[in-house]
């Protein structure tokens, strides 16, 4: 966008502005998520509990309930316990949700050659990963600088519970990684083009499991019930956010709505083939850039409305959940991601690289061939690759730089 | 603002958010509000590590410094700190000794910098011509022992192997030390 600009303004006055828009949509996308969630939220739990939830703010359904809520919290009064130490209380709510949108930055919402993302990064799972670790960070600042033993009790069990599950989540998200060959997200998606069979989740029996292993540790991370022990309302009042009161307050909810959203589109991008639907209806219509501009807008479009559905019912899940399941005790969490979660993950990951090793090439439990073209887009290298049109995708950059690599000769002379 | 070059504009806003954030961990005494301080200064590191294209670098300096150290920092100094650490006073002879130490280093650092040849910083006309390229896959393929800047030269597959085997080595030990011990209630497991 920035290089279109620049073609009819100033170059700083282009990436200013295409910088911007970036930044606004994010914006959009996590507050307005935020508003959703909150009402869906209050609309799920009410169901399960056999209650109708807000009826009445904004016509049918109080589809306006968040907004009446939000405009309440914009009227109460900004308190800081007196023993707190004011900096840091007031600079914690702003510390997750800067980490919260931040992980958005790299997150795709379109693929292709053209794909919709704020900042391409070549490693994009991995700066997202990053990113959704310093979220802890503002908690554990709001919990120190409160002053109350609550909010310290809740800040300590959110850094143990997050610095435990981010090692098999880590794990878990380096098998899609490994079976798409690249850290890119955008490749990554790309790679499950087609039917749902292409879909990583459905790659092998290992990749199955380990979504449900992912799913499971992203919601620990994100800190939902059952695994909301930093907040346990029963317990510690309101953990550490206990003693925050008006907007502050719910600056740490769009945080952790923000998160959870972002984690279920890192799901669809790494398992639930991304942008790429159950049934591929931009093929079938031909929705593609080379079909025209217009076309291929409206492809990314579809594509994007994908992805955001995707990620809407992951989170309807989580929401599912944690109205279903009674939470578990802090020994209780550590059990499952130390006991369970990790040795999983690693044997999933271990099978994964064995079945790759067996049965390349193949899609949905190694019953169906993948098209060459699709199979080459993360395989460094291959002739098919060769194919792609336009001038500078990703993967073809990464395939120039792996066909400088030494032959298969030289390397075998290393003893590879 | 036509005239200004702003990748070197972007380089003297991280690298003097970095300065001022490591100034300001030096002047608080509060442990927390340091470790603050620490996590903006790393990250604006981190910053500079995304200016210069090295995105693996900037994502590792991320998760490992900014995200895994400092966690582990505050939590282990919010469980063991007394109030003596809490809150630190500095004495005039540890504000010479640092200096002393501080500063040897930094002229080290900032000699060998101004002194190797190949260190110097390119013309500008120079500096737009290279192309921004992808940073991973040569990582990987070097660490795999197949380099791809230098088709002949030695990988690093054996510093590699070494570091994942030690890897291995503290995870097994840190299992090891967590284990359950029969002999012990179970009320003290928790």
């Amino acid at each position: 966008m920035a290089a279109f600009l620049s073609q009819y303004l100033w170059t700083w006055l282009a990436y200013t502005i295409a910088g911007l828009v970036h930044v606004a949509l994010i914006l959009n996308l996590v507050a307005v998520g935020a508003l959703v969630f909150i009402w869906l939220e209050r609309k799920i739990s009410g169901r399960i509990q056999d209650r109708l939830g807000p009826t009445r703010v904004g016509g049918k359904f109080g589809w306006l309930q968040t907004l009446a809520d939000g405009i309440k919290l914009l009227t109460k009064e900004d308190l800081a316990p007196e023993g707190a130490d004011h900096f840091l209380f007031k600079i914690a709510p702003y510390v997750s949700f800067c980490a919260s949108i931040a992980a958005f930055i790299a997150i795709p919402f379109a693929g292709g050659y053209y794909p919709w993302i704020a900042q391409h990064l070549n490693v994009g799972v991995f700066f997202v990963l990053a990113v959704l670790g310093l979220e802890v960070f503002g908690v554990i600042l709001a919990g120190y600088s409160s002053a109350s033993k609550w909010s310290l009790f809740g800040a300590m069990r959110e850094a143990a519970q997050v610095v435990s599950y981010e090692v098999p989540l880590g794990m878990c998200v380096v098998v899609p990684v490994l079976i798409a060959g690249s850290l890119d997200l955008v490749v990554i998606g790309d790679t499950q083009a087609g039917w749902f069979t292409n879909w990583l989740v459905f790659h092998d029996p290992f990749t199955f499991i380990t979504f449900w292993v992912y799913f499971t540790c992203a919601t620990a991370s994100v800190n939902r019930a059952p695994f909301d022990l930093a907040e346990a309302e029963s317990e510690l009042v309101a953990g550490f956010h206990t003693e925050y009161s008006g907007l502050r307050w719910s600056f740490f909810f769009m945080a952790e709505y923000g998160s959870m959203f972002s984690v279920s589109i890192l799901a669809s991008i790494l398992f639930l083939g991304g942008w790429h639907g159950p049934i591929p209806i931009t093929e079938f219509l031909g929705l593609s850039p080379e079909n025209g501009p217009f076309l291929g807008y409206l492809g990314q479009l579809l594509g994007a409305v994908n992805v955001i559905g995707k990620g809407v019912i992951g989170v309807c899940v989580m929401m599912w959940i944690r109205w279903t399941l009674p939470r578990l005790r802090i020994d209780q969490v550590m059990a499952t991601c130390l006991k369970y979660c990790t040795p999983i993950a690693a044997i999933m990951f271990l099978g994964a690289t064995l079945w790759q090793l067996q049965l390349p090439g193949k899609t949905f439990f190694g019953l169906i061939e993948v098209p060459e073209a699709v199979y080459a887009i993360g395989d460094g290298g291959s002739d098919a690759a060769g194919q792609m049109p336009e001038s500078e995708s990703p993967a073809e950059q990464q395939d120039r730089i792996a066909q400088t690599t030494p032959s298969a000769s030289q390397i075998s002379r290393k003893g590879l | 603002m036509e005239s200004i070059y702003w990748p070197s504009f972007f380089f003297f806003l991280f690298s003097g958010l970095a300065c001022a954030f490591a100034v300001a961990v030096l002047l608080s005494s509060n442990i927390v509000r340091m470790a603050f301080y620490l996590v903006l200064s790393l990250g604006a590191t981190a910053g500079l590590m995304f200016l210069a294209g090295a995105e693996f670098v900037g994502a590792m300096q991320l998760l490992i410094y900014v995200g895994g150290t400092l966690v582990l920092l505050i939590f282990g100094v919010m469980l063991t700190s007394q109030e003596r650490f809490v809150v630190m006073k500095t004495w005039a002879g540890d504000w010479v000794k640092a200096f002393l130490a501080g500063g040897a280093l930094l002229f080290i650092l900032a000699y060998a910098a101004f002194s190797i040849p190949e260190w110097r910083g390119i013309e500008r006309a120079e500096a737009d011509a290279v192309e921004a390229q992808p940073s991973v896959t040569p990582i990987a393929m070097g660490l795999l022992g197949a380099r791809t800047d230098d088709p002949d030269g030695s990988g690093y597959l054996l510093p590699f192997e070494i570091v994942s085997v030690h890897l291995l080595v503290v995870l097994i030990g840190a299992a090891y030390l967590a284990r359950a011990k029969r002999s012990r209630s179970s009320l003290e497991k928790l």
